[in-house]
């Protein structure tokens, strides 16, 4: 690990000061610390941003504000989410272990990296960890990487579960730059695709903080979070989905469904929901529904299975919801 | 003095039985259960020293011949004392009971994670980081990394041929013929390899995790180029080892060689990701099983071969067919071992080599004829248990799988079973049960055990260690045994090679072998009293602290003087290895839910019904139970260290990636002890048992994966894609 300097401001304007070149900001550290461990990430600065009061859920107009730092434990047992937004429960709730949600927060879990291993192997090219290397992944063995969104350059997975329920309910990140101003941006514009630069994984400019993300007023309907995995508990989704509906005389009158482990960053295709609306809910339609998530899935050596796995899931889903 | 015992003759008299304190097959608290609970049993890394400095192993990071050529940049940076390029350094760990060093050096990688180099500093961080700025060049050589690239040698010594097999297969009335793959897998004991290593300018003084001390002194000692005299190696606690302890490790040698080099204390943890590859995996294996049967499902011919690999230079290869010798009658026998010379790390002994994953395929293959010859599984079992060993003709020692089989099906339930696959389902999920048997081989290795009592209690010494499986309250209670006194009035000492050398903890021969030289210790203590006392041994009682005979009776206390009374004890393997086959049997039963969406298992229960002699602690003996019947559930369902298809190394080398089953995954165990004395087990008639449970654990699970949902998992684990694949449409 290089050695670096520690600061814990308390105010979001000593954040900013703080923040400069070389500089990161420190939540749970449940990503970064290990990211610094291995030197895949060697900030010389890093900014603890724990003392900040970000840590509240409070009303937002007919939704919620969550602040960057609360714990996903807090986020997951808070009785407003289970009640009104389940499938975020839920989805956080399938995620790591107790102990890494008791430290992980929610600002921390939208940015954390890959777990592509080469990412993590400062032994092999890796052009998300520096940029023009090559991808050691490609050729190499893929069972946790992608099949949507991918590029030549990378075909890392986003690996969290909740960022996923929250693309489903439609969620819209606060961020305040170094300057001090505010903006708001949906969390379907917050990631980028890998393209020729894997290593720019948001919108985010150096410097920005982001302070919470805002949930829109409750769905109401259904919702379910189904994560598949290796083991249990403890491990990262091979596919996941977040699903919403609501029904109307029989047919889906609403619906929005985002997947985890699939995509490069966590994937909705507004095209799915679409051919959903206005329907009635067949085994046929939801296998179309399943056709048009992957027409453009690459399926590399190794990542075939997640075709299947990923339309099961689909199917089994929506006839669940929707009976 | 001492009691030498070579066992070569059965022991029919059950002393144990007769003895008075009582304690012996109690389920007692491990004594140092509490220290290890609160954090006050001290691991290898603890170990504190105020000039302590800091070493951190470097990795190769391609396979060819190495060189740093930045070495004097860092030789400069903050806090840095050294960086050590010995050829001294091991490539890898030493295989169990090497006695010998491992393969040495540092110019030439022979795998990706080869350490290279240790970087020593101030602090654990500066050297961690130095060592991450240190540039490995490394000249590639385009080696051999994936074990059917090459063309395998063939053991001879490891294969049997009796009889025409392929004449079997054709004439029998059914026949199983598949390939059964199981993946690289690691111990990932919870304790990191670490070593912190003192050098007064004579002896060498090591701390480690290590399970097999008498002979790690004389690796280490020999690694380094000294005399085993001037070497002492201390374990008293082990943070688990499953295998990757037994040889001497490359923290060890490298903490040492920086101990001499810079006169200070060194201390060197293997980082997790070193832990992966550094210390010894087993094998991946591929397996080709082949069973003919008669009408009614007798095994008229078997067939087990299979492919392993491991780096040049180690002798050890995966004895896959181990269990197999043994197991069920056949006449017509083809069992037969390859191995490929490939570089990958190093393989070596993991969690009961050869059974775990033998057993395992083997019991796959089982289920499927009797699948094949409708014949149910428990009595296809029964059907084919062999009156001798069908390979020597030697008597069993003691064959209890019957009664394992038995009493396990009624304790699981296991008449209402459905014979045919996918007929129960609730919801999405299918469930279903299956069974397989165990089967391991029993050892006794060569030990020492010295027991000096005083007026106050009795110290039991020996350089045995306790890796986590209960060898101090095991030690305990022999010798509160033997001697009368109550436990708490035992001291047991372990793990420190100033000890008479133990067997060490391995091959789950430790209890056994370590615990008879503990008996003949105490019976040697015995006599001396029964002399005191005027009478022989046979005719002694002791008790709480009193010894009787006939009408006399005189405490203990009274009867010593100042000197304590020691006794020695020494077991050696004698000629019982040559006149009988022995070995530990069990089955295994379980319940599993498939899911028909996604192909995920979830086990339900587990139960396992075992044969291992003489049970001296049921808590202990349950407690490896139940860590080998959820390492049955890691092998059939989540654990695989992946390779990369390029340069073989370890991909997930973390617990992250590699997928120990969790709490999540372990449902409630049920384990049962089949009453058994094998008589020549030597004079407690205890046999191992620690490994007895992962031997086919697994297949259990497999095959009630096939019972739930008809899908036959060949290629483990049984990951929900492999799941999916093999689900009938
Ligand atoms: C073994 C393991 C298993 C896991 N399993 C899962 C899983 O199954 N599913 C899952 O979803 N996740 C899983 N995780 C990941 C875990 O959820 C993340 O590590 C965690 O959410 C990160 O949050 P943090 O607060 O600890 O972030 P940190 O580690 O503190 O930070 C992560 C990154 O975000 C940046 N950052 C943090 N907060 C802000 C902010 N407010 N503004 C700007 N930048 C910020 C940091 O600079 C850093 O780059 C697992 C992690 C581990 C170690
Ligand atoms: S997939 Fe992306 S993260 Fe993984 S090695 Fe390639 S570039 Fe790096």
């Amino acid at each position: 690990m290089k050695p670096f300097d520690y600061q814990r401001p308390d105010t979001l304007s000593g954040a900013h000061g703080a923040a400069r070149d070389g500089a990161t900001f420190i939540a749970g550290g449940t990503n970064l610390i290990d990211l610094m461990k291995l030197e895949v990430m060697a900030p010389d600065t890093l900014i603890d941003i724990s003392r900040l009061g970000l840590d509240r859920i409070v009303p937002h107009g007919d939704g919620l504000h969550v602040g960057a730092t609360v714990t996903n434990s807090d986020l997951a047992a808070d009785m407003r989410i289970r009640r009104d937004y389940p499938v975020l429960a839920r989805a956080l709730l399938a995620g790591a272990s107790g102990q890494l949600r008791n430290k992980a927060t929610t600002g921390g879990n939208l940015l954390q990296r890959t777990r592509c291993p080469y990412f993590y192997d400062t032994a092999t090219p890796c052009n998300k960890r520096s940029p023009g290397s090559g991808c050691a992944a490609l050729g190499g063995e893929m069972r946790n990487h992608a099949v949507l969104g991918t590029s030549e350059h990378c075909v890392a997975l986003h690996p969290s579960d909740m960022a996923v329920a929250m693309r489903a309910l439609d969620v819209t990140v606060e961020v305040e730059g170094a300057d001090g101003t505010r903006s708001e941006t949906a969390l379907d514009d917050f990631y980028r695709l890998p393209g020729d630069r894997p290593d720019q994984e948001t919108t985010l400019d150096a410097g920005d903080l982001i302070t919470g993300v805002i949930l829109p007023a409750p769905f109401g309907g259904r919702q379910t979070y189904r994560k598949v995995r290796d083991r249990a508990s403890y491990a990262f989704a091979l596919v996941s989905v977040a699903a919403t509906v609501r029904m109307e005389n029989d047919r889906i009158s609403n619906v929005a469904l985002a997947f985890g482990g699939i995509g490069t960053r966590p994937w909705r295709d507004p095209d799915v929901e679409d051919l959903l609306t206005g329907e009635t809910p067949t085994t046929a339609l939801f296998e179309k529904a399943g056709d048009i998530l992957m027409k453009d899935a690459v399926l590399r050596e190794g990542l075939e299975f997640k075709d299947t796995l990923v339309r099961r899931l689909l199917t089994a889903t929506l006839t669940e919801m929707t009976q | 003095m001492t009691f030498d015992l070579k066992i070569d003759e059965p022991h029919p008299e059950h002393r144990a039985d007769g003895l008075a304190q009582g304690v012996l097959e109690q389920d007692n608290d491990r004594p140092d259960g509490w220290l290890k609970v609160a954090g006050t049993a001290t691991y290898a890394a603890e170990e504190q020293a105020d000039d302590m400095l800091h070493g951190f192993l470097v990795r190769a990071p391609k396979i060819g011949a190495v060189s740093c050529p930045n070495v004097d940049d860092v030789r400069a940076m903050e806090g840095v004392r050294s960086v050590l390029r010995d050829p001294r350094m091991i490539r890898n760990a030493a295989q169990g009971t090497a006695n010998e060093a491992p393969a040495q050096g540092v110019d030439r990688a022979a795998y990706v994670g080869q350490p290279v180099a240790l970087v020593v500093a101030e602090s654990f961080e500066q050297a961690r980081h130095a060592a991450q700025a240190l540039v490995v060049s490394v000249e590639e050589e385009d080696k051999p990394v994936q074990p059917d690239a090459v063309e395998p040698e063939k053991p001879e010594d490891k294969s049997t041929e009796l009889g025409d097999l392929d004449r079997a297969m054709s004439e029998a009335a059914f026949t199983v013929d598949a390939v059964y793959t199981t993946p690289s897998m690691v111990s990932a004991a919870m304790e990191p390899h670490a070593a912190t290593a003192h050098w007064d300018g004579e002896t060498l003084t090591l701390r480690g995790s290590l399970q097999m001390l008498k002979f790690n002194r004389n690796e280490l000692a020999d690694s380094v180029g000294l005399d085993p005299k001037h070497v002492r190696v201390l374990a008293p606690y082990v943070g688990g080892g499953f295998g990757s302890k037994l040889g001497i490790s490359a923290d060890c040698v490298a903490a040492a060689l920086a101990a001499m080099e810079l006169k200070q204390p060194v201390r060197v943890v293997q980082h997790r990701r070193n832990v992966f590859e550094v210390n010894t995996r087993r094998s991946e294996t591929r397996q080709h099983i082949r069973l003919a049967a008669d009408t009614e499902g007798r095994l008229t011919g078997l067939g087990h071969e299979a492919l392993v690999s491991n780096l040049p230079e180690e002798e050890f290869s995966e004895p896959v067919i181990q269990g197999s010798h043994f197991a069920y009658a056949a006449s017509n026998r083809t069992l037969g071992m390859k191995v490929a010379r490939i570089h990958r790390s190093a393989a070596g002994s993991v969690r009961a080599p050869g059974e775990s994953v033998g057993v395992t395929a083997f019991e796959v293959a089982m289920d499927e004829l009797a699948q094949a010859a409708g014949v149910d599984p428990v009595n296809l079992r029964l059907r084919n248990i062999p009156e001798k060993d069908p390979e020597s003709g030697k008597p069993f020692s003691s064959h209890r799988l019957e009664a394992a089989l038995r009493q396990g099906a009624d304790a699981f339930g296991w008449s209402h079973r459905h014979a045919a696959p996918r007929q129960q389902r609730e919801g999405e999920w299918w469930i279903g049960t299956g069974m397989a048997a165990a089967f391991r081989v029993n050892m006794v290795i060569e030990a020492e055990a010295r027991i000096s009592l005083t007026r106050d209690g009795a110290t039991v010494m020996s350089d045995m260690t306790d890796i986590g499986t209960g060898s101090y309250a095991i030690f305990g209670q022999i010798a509160a045994e033997l001697l009368g006194l109550p436990l708490d009035r035992i001291d047991a000492q372990l793990g420190d090679t100033r000890f008479p050398p133990g067997s060490g903890s391995g091959g789950s021969f430790g209890a056994a072998s370590t615990g008879t030289a503990v008996w003949l210790a105490g019976m040697e203590i015995r006599k001396q009293i029964a002399d005191r006392l005027g009478c022989s041994e046979a005719e002694l009682t002791l008790k709480d602290g009193k010894a009787t005979y006939a009408n006399k009776r005189a405490s203990l206390r009274d009867l010593l003087s100042d000197e304590p009374i020691t006794g020695h004890g020494h077991v050696e393997p004698g000629e019982a290895a040559e006149k009988v086959r022995q070995a530990t049997f069990g089955a295994h039963f379980a319940e599993v839910a498939v899911s028909d969406v996604t192909g995920e298992v979830c086990v339900r229960r587990m139960l396992g019904s075992f044969a291992a002699g003489r049970i001296l602690n049921p808590r202990t003996a349950t407690s490896q139970c139940h860590g080998g019947m959820t390492w049955g559930i890691g092998m059939a369902l989540t654990e695989e260290l992946t390779h990369d298809r390029r340069d073989g190394h370890a991909v997930n080398r973390d617990l992250a990636g590699y997928h120990l089953p969790v709490n999540a995954d372990v449902p409630p165990l049920e384990v049962h002890f089949v009453e058994e004395l094998d008589d020549w087990a030597g004079p407690m008639q205890a046999k191992g048992i620690g490994e007895l449970g992962i031997c086919g654990a697994g297949a259990s699970i497999l095959n009630a994966v096939y019972n739930a949902c008809g899908a036959r998992v060949r290629d483990m684990p049984a990951t929900p894609d492999r799941v999916l694949a093999a689900l009938p449409s």
